[in-house]
């Protein structure tokens, strides 16, 4: 029986897809796969890439931690914030890692570090799941270009 | 009676309020029905981690059972018998949404007296918090300006704030009062109870063999705040469409109001025409009798 995986944060739901084969998820303690009659698990889930497996083609979301909890083939995903990447805005992305590369550079009095090293994490793990996208996807359009 | 002319010249007045309002009453609807849907759509991020809260209380329950304290589980779910409450007091920033934040303003008076004024209050949103200044009583913090669509972003710094009051043994218990949507015409101030945490009983049939990666505890101490982040965003997105939907019923009746108001002034200034020409008359028929006597 294949998977039915949920993926929510507080904003909306993300996804909600059924027949799903397999997911990969950035676990706490590294990647963890989570194939069909997988045992019950809850897990906290590290910043980086949730990938899913359907009939034989891949998704990917961007995932900035959060829970995911495996239950009787339900997998559901409880993230602090989430994106498909076709969602992810690369210029946007692209700006706010500029911003926060600066501000981490520039390291004046009242920045605060641990919020912009956060931000970079973020907008670094945005890119590199949009470009993942683009390249498997092998020449399709590319995204908004020639600001970065 | 008035004269014709400020008759007219009120008719004016007033109806150009009703046109305010009644803008006002559009505006208000259409951010309504997003501030409900941005309500609506925080459910089922409540929901799920609610469940998964109540698995996790599963398992503390039986290690509570098995004598660890709660405080050595996690500092946010110790409870204690001291006296002192924190109120997080949450009320819009703006004003003309009918006896919304009386109300609320009210209800958590009415909890500080209940604690005989052994109360801390944190405010969210300039209504609540001018109350509370104008009652010369001392707020811990402030928080205005979250907009009429509020983002879990927003509610971070008051929920860190919150459990750092909390943990820090500054208050024994965390309560929330906030309006709650029940439907446009009615909205009830509603207290939730916030820390320490109570996890929800849960539902799950026996299903306690999960596998926790890194551990029970770890999951926990990441899930806990989570939890009160929730309750507080919630708490803010339910707040944020009673407001929109009071201020929308507050200036329809302002525009009904105003429109009674045109339909009565009409028919005084149409009375006071009808006297004025009745006079006009009467002096024409006045004066063309003293000419024939004359």
């Amino acid at each position: 029986m294949p998977l039915q995986l949920r993926v929510i944060t507080a904003e909306r739901v993300v996804l909600e897809e059924t027949g799903v084969d397999e997911v990969l998820a950035p676990g706490m303690l590294g990647e963890l796969g989570i194939l069909p009659m997988h045992a019950a698990l809850v897990t906290t889930l590290a910043p980086g890439e949730l990938r899913v497996s359907r009939a034989g083609q891949e998704m990917s979301l961007s995932v900035a931690g959060g829970f995911l909890e495996v239950k009787d083939d339900r997998v559901t995903v409880l993230a602090d914030a989430a994106e498909r990447a076709e969602e992810i805005d690369v210029a946007r992305a692209a700006a706010a890692r500029r911003r926060a590369e600066a501000a981490l550079a520039s390291r004046r009095g009242e920045v605060d570090l641990a919020a912009t090293e956060a931000a970079l994490r973020r907008a670094v793990l945005r890119l590199r799941v949009a470009e993942r996208v683009r390249r498997r996807r092998g020449g399709g359009l590319p995204p908004t270009t020639g600001t970065d | 009676m008035a004269s014709e002319r400020e008759i007219r010249r009120r008719i004016r007045a007033v109806t150009s309020m009703a046109k305010t309002t009644n803008a006002m009453q559009l505006v208000a609807a259409s951010k309504m029905r997003r501030a409900q849907g941005r309500a609506l759509a925080a459910r089922p991020y409540a929901g799920q981690l609610r469940a998964l809260l109540a698995d996790v209380a599963a398992v503390v329950a039986g290690a509570t059972d098995e004598g660890v304290d709660e405080r050595a589980l996690h500092p946010l779910l110790e409870r204690r018998t001291g006296p002192r409450t924190l109120i997080l007091h949450i009320t819009p920033d703006r004003g003309l949404c009918g006896a919304l934040h009386a109300n609320l303003n009210r209800r958590t008076g009415q909890l500080a007296l209940e604690h005989r004024g052994n109360v801390g209050i944190v405010a969210v949103g300039r209504k609540g918090r001018d109350f509370f200044v104008r009652l010369g009583h001392p707020l811990i913090a402030e928080f205005t300006k979250l907009g009429d669509y509020p983002e879990m972003a927003d509610v971070l710094p008051i929920t860190r704030l919150l459990m750092d009051e909390f943990t820090g043994g500054r208050f024994d218990r965390v309560v929330l009062v906030f309006a709650r949507f029940v439907s446009t015409v009615t909205q009830r101030p509603e207290v939730l109870h916030l820390l320490p945490i109570e996890p929800p009983a849960g539902v799950t049939g026996g299903h306690l063999d999960f596998i926790w990666e890194p551990s029970a505890e770890a999951v926990l101490s990441e899930l806990l705040p989570r939890y009160v982040e929730m309750q507080v965003y919630e708490a803010v997105l339910e707040n944020a469409a009673s407001e929109q939907s009071a201020r929308m019923v507050a200036m329809k009746n302002a525009t009904d109001a105003a429109k009674d108001m045109v339909d009565a002034l009409t028919l005084e200034y149409n009375k006071a025409r009808q006297d004025s020409i009745t006079r006009q008359l009467l002096d024409i028929v006045g004066g063309v009798a003293g000419v024939g006597q004359g």
